[in-house]
């Protein structure tokens, strides 16, 4: 009779959702949230048709961009594919700002609209917010404005300089964009007006330093120049892994406003420098909380079993890891992984058997609130998997690693899921998310700034993989922002320098 | 709490300007590809909107990437049967073992060419881009929606943003002058009469009463509206229907005309057509006989211009008009037809033309037709000639003809 009473009746039956139903839901999520002690921004959830869902797509993600044609491609890409039928649109896109922006689409159901409130809203917005890279990469309450400063520039140095010059830094600058974050220095928080007061004054100051009359003074005589000669270094004396942040501040053929620009380019780079890196730990996170709210709203009633199997039927979606032998495999899904992962930490704490005693003893049994929000304040995907991804887990996945050795013939299997090789597999598995296996290792060597001006660049070579063929393409561009030649070098440890790319700019 | 917005009413179009972007950008490759397109359709299709492809590395943007090749180790889900140590052959061509990272190979999918579709106006533009009449000019007065402004002096009366102040003041001045003056005379006076200071200083108030700006004073800058000369323009279509005209070249024949037709409705508001088709004697037809009626009989060429003529000095005669003709045929023509017509046409047509331009559809490319033979005398800086052979000819031989002359 007692446990009658107590289950609340049903939010609302039915696929069929109003603003009312909306708030209502975001209520008791959000209260349910606050038990379970989740931090996040306020949210601002924005209700959008699927055209403006397409919109928000190309922009990469951002309520607002500057215009270029590549997102003209991505937004003609994700139409035609839509159109087509050959994708369906995300449920939905959170946007990690202050106020967390997450937006809803009108064509799906009640349930599916908690299912996005419960993942984006609270999922992942308590990730945004409480997560070290997130903290220390960006910062969620200026990005919006800084983007809004952003376009407008832009659209100001088309009217100035014509689309073409614009787009071509524009396109340069793109090409360089993973290489546009400086991974050992923390940045400095931006505002708009800050910005805008900065790239003012900077261009008032070389104003104000120009007089034409120092171009008439007679030349240094031959003693200074000598003089010069021995103070000649390297430069810059350690290499730099930041190269859009080396050329907008070296190049020595620049404009003001094109240093402008790349540094819009490498703000953006640094804002989606910590998703690269915490897809898993993002994706798991929020999969673990729509799942976990979810589910308590149902223990307690506020839903429906139909609701419910709405939401199941859509979350065991998200979650599938088909095998490495199944026609739709595309890799490790980092959804399944991060959700399970998250579920199986909560399962080491609550009921840890004699393994995970031996494998975890630091948190097994501990309190499992407070184990994961350690995890996901303090790690990346790199270093979550090493520390966390226990036996039973690789057991479930039946991971197994595969060593690639080009000079052999076949194949060789390094480990499979058994007692000898869960270290091995977790191990090779974390190593997968290493920034360095999928972004290549290029960093400035030399600017010949007493020379020919040109660059040199060393790409250091890991266990003999080499660079696409695009490499060229992308040192063309570099070229064009720095205006003299620019050098690759690629580098291996074993052989020193094996080979060299070279580049003239385009003039 | 959070705050829920409904946003589905906002601008949908947020990507217009990117997706302009990208069309310009790629604008020769896409005319290449509507060129294609459009060899392929069936007349009546040719005006709408469609799928056009670009080829997937014109559009990639590079990025330094790691390749194929190198040392490797890769950690798969799903193991069935593999234990430790295994030796398992490399996949042919790639596929499976290749990248481990999720949402590595995104960009490929298995497509050569990026295909979207471009809607009715994107595509004709592109179609058309840089064709133009030549030679037109703006010789008519009225019928016109285009105006100018033209000052015209000032008016007492108009909007403070046309306020002239050094006319207005000006007057201001004037006045003053005018009223003052006679008062001032008459205070000197007094004063050297030695009047009663009452009245001195009556005067004076009187004299300062006059406004320093009044409003009869102000002018306004006067702008007339008018009417902008315009170019008034027709264009002749002569198509050879007679019995050696084949259906295949009867389609080619068609096909220019119809491409004729739409960039002349898209690009000129004011252009009259004339549609002639002529077998052994010429007719004037509409639209829809021209473009569809399946009429055929023998062929006077001279018939067509003969009508052309009198059209002419039926409905188009004066300087008002920019005359325009386009004649297809197969260049066949009898006795002394061709000689009279190449006559007919140099002499009394092309002087009264800005442009008149013949296509033929020869049986083979190297055989010179009787008509086309007589025409190819002709000296004349208005008069053009090409030959179509193919479908694919006929949209490169329009944009020939009719490509804008630089500035």
């Amino acid at each position: 009779m007692s446990s009658v009473e107590q289950r609340a009746a049903p939010l609302s039956r039915g696929g069929d959702w109003t603003f009312e139903l909306l708030q209502e839901y975001d209520y008791e999520i959000g209260k349910i949230a606050k038990e379970f002690g989740l931090d996040t921004y306020p949210n601002q959830i924005e209700v959008i048709s699927s055209e403006q869902m397409l919109d928000a797509y190309a922009s990469v993600g951002l309520p607002i961009s500057y215009t270029h044609w590549s997102y003209g491609k991505e937004f003609i890409r994700n139409e035609e594919g839509y159109r087509r039928g050959m994708r369906g649109l995300a449920y939905e896109l959170v946007i990690n700002s202050d106020p967390c922006i997450a937006y809803l689409m009108e064509d799906n159901s009640m349930p599916m609209q908690a299912l996005v409130i419960a993942h984006a809203c609270f999922g992942h917005n308590s990730f945004f917010k409480g997560n070290y890279l997130f903290k220390q990469w960006t910062s969620a309450d200026a990005i919006v404005d800084y983007m809004v400063f952003a376009r407008k520039y832009i659209f100001e140095c088309e009217q100035k300089f014509g689309i073409d010059k614009v787009e071509e830094t524009l396109d340069a600058c793109h090409a360089l964009m993973d290489h546009g974050v400086d991974r050992f220095h923390r940045p400095s928080p931006l505002s708009a007006y800050e910005e805008l007061q900065r790239q003012h004054d900077r261009a008032e100051h070389a104003r104000m330093q120009f007089d034409d009359i120092w171009r008439t003074l007679p030349r240094q005589d031959k003693g200074g120049a000598k003089e010069h000669k021995v103070k000649k270094a390297v430069f810059p004396p350690e290499p730099q892994e930041n190269l859009l942040y080396f050329i907008e501040k070296y190049s020595p053929t620049l404009e003001t406003w094109q240093r402008e620009i790349v540094r819009i380019v490498r703000k953006l780079a640094q804002y989606f420098y910590p998703q690269g890196l915490t897809k898993v730990m993002n994706e798991g996170w929020a999969t673990f909380w729509h799942y976990t709210l979810l589910n308590t709203m149902y223990d307690r009633g506020l839903v429906d079993d139909g609701f419910m199997f709405e939401v199941l039927q859509s979350h065991t979606n998200v979650v599938m890891q088909p095998g490495f032998d199944h026609p739709g495999y595309s890799g490790i899904n980092p959804y399944a992984l991060g959700f399970n992962m998250m579920r199986d930490i909560r399962r080491i704490c609550e009921n840890p058997d004699d393994e995970d005693r031996a494998w975890f003893p630091d948190i097994a049994g501990s309190d499992w609130r407070e184990t994961l929000d350690f995890a996901m304040r303090n790690y990346k995907d790199e270093s979550f998997i090493a520390q966390y991804l226990s036996p039973k887990l690789i057991r479930e996945f039946h991971l197994f690693a595969i060593a690639d050795i080009q000079k052999d013939e076949h194949l060789r299997v390094a480990a499979i899921h058994d007692d000898e090789g869960y270290r091995e597999v977790r191990r090779m598995l974390s190593r997968q998310y290493n920034r360095d296996v999928l972004v290549p290792d290029i960093q400035i060597q030399r600017y010949e700034h007493m020379g020919d001006r040109s660059l040199v660049l060393r790409y250091q070579r890991l266990h003999d993989r080499p660079l696409t063929e695009d490499a060229r393409e992308v040192l063309k561009h570099l070229s064009t922002l720095w205006g003299f030649k620019v050098t690759m070098e690629i580098f291996d440890d074993k052989e020193g320098v094996v080979d060299q790319i070279e580049v003239l700019p385009a003039r | 709490m959070s705050m829920i917005i409904d946003r589905r009413l906002n601008d949908r179009n947020k990507n217009a300007t990117n997706r302009q972007r990208f069309i310009r950008r790629y604008k020769a490759q896409l005319k290449r590809a509507v060129a294609d397109v459009v060899a392929e359709r069936s007349i009546t299709d040719i005006g709408r909107g469609g799928e056009v492809g670009i080829p997937v590395k014109d559009i990639t943007e590079p990025r330094f990437r790691i390749g194929r090749g190198g040392d490797r180790e890769m950690v798969h889900p799903g193991n069935k049967e593999f234990t430790k140590g295994d030796l398992i052959a490399r996949p042919q061509g790639g596929g499976g073992g290749g990248s481990g990272q999720g949402g590595g190979g995104d960009g490929g999918d298995g497509q050569d060419n990026f295909m979207f579709t471009l809607s009715k106006e994107e595509f004709m533009n592109l179609f058309f881009d840089d064709l133009e009449l030549p030679r037109l000019a703006r010789n008519v007065l009225g019928d016109s929606k285009q105006f100018k402004y033209r000052r015209a002096g000032y008016t007492p009366s108009g909007v403070p943003a046309n306020l002239s102040v050094p006319r207005s003041l000006k007057n201001a001045m004037a006045r003053r002058l005018a009223l003052q003056s006679p008062l001032k005379r008459e205070l000197r006076e007094l004063e050297q009469s030695g009047a009663p200071a009452e009245e001195i200083d009556a005067l004076k108030s009187r004299i300062e009463r006059v406004p320093f700006l009044d409003e009869y004073d102000l002018r306004f800058r006067h702008r007339v509206k008018e009417p902008k000369p315009i170019s008034r323009a027709v264009m002749f279509c002569l198509m050879d229907v007679s019995a050696s005209m084949s259906e295949q070249k009867k389609d080619l024949a068609k096909r220019f005309f119809t491409l004729l037709y739409m960039f002349l409705s898209r690009k000129y508001e004011q252009v009259d057509l004339v549609f002639i088709r002529h077998t052994s004697n010429a007719e004037e037809v509409d639209e829809e006989a021209f473009f569809h009626d399946p009429q055929t009989g023998g062929t006077v060429v001279m018939s067509a211009l003969n009508l052309m003529m009198e059209i002419i000095e039926e409905r188009y005669s004066g300087n008002d008009w920019n005359i325009y003709g386009s004649q297809v045929s197969d260049g066949d023509a009898f006795g002394s037809d061709p000689q009279r017509s190449c006559a007919r046409l140099s002499r009394d047509i092309l002087p009264l033309c800005r442009y008149f331009s013949y296509v033929e559809v020869p049986d083979s490319p190297s055989s010179i037709t009787p008509l086309g033979g007589a025409y190819s005398q002709i000296q004349n800086v208005n008069f053009a000639m090409k030959t179509v052979m193919h479908r694919g000819d006929v949209y490169p031989v329009l944009r020939d003809l009719f490509q804008k002359e630089a500035a």
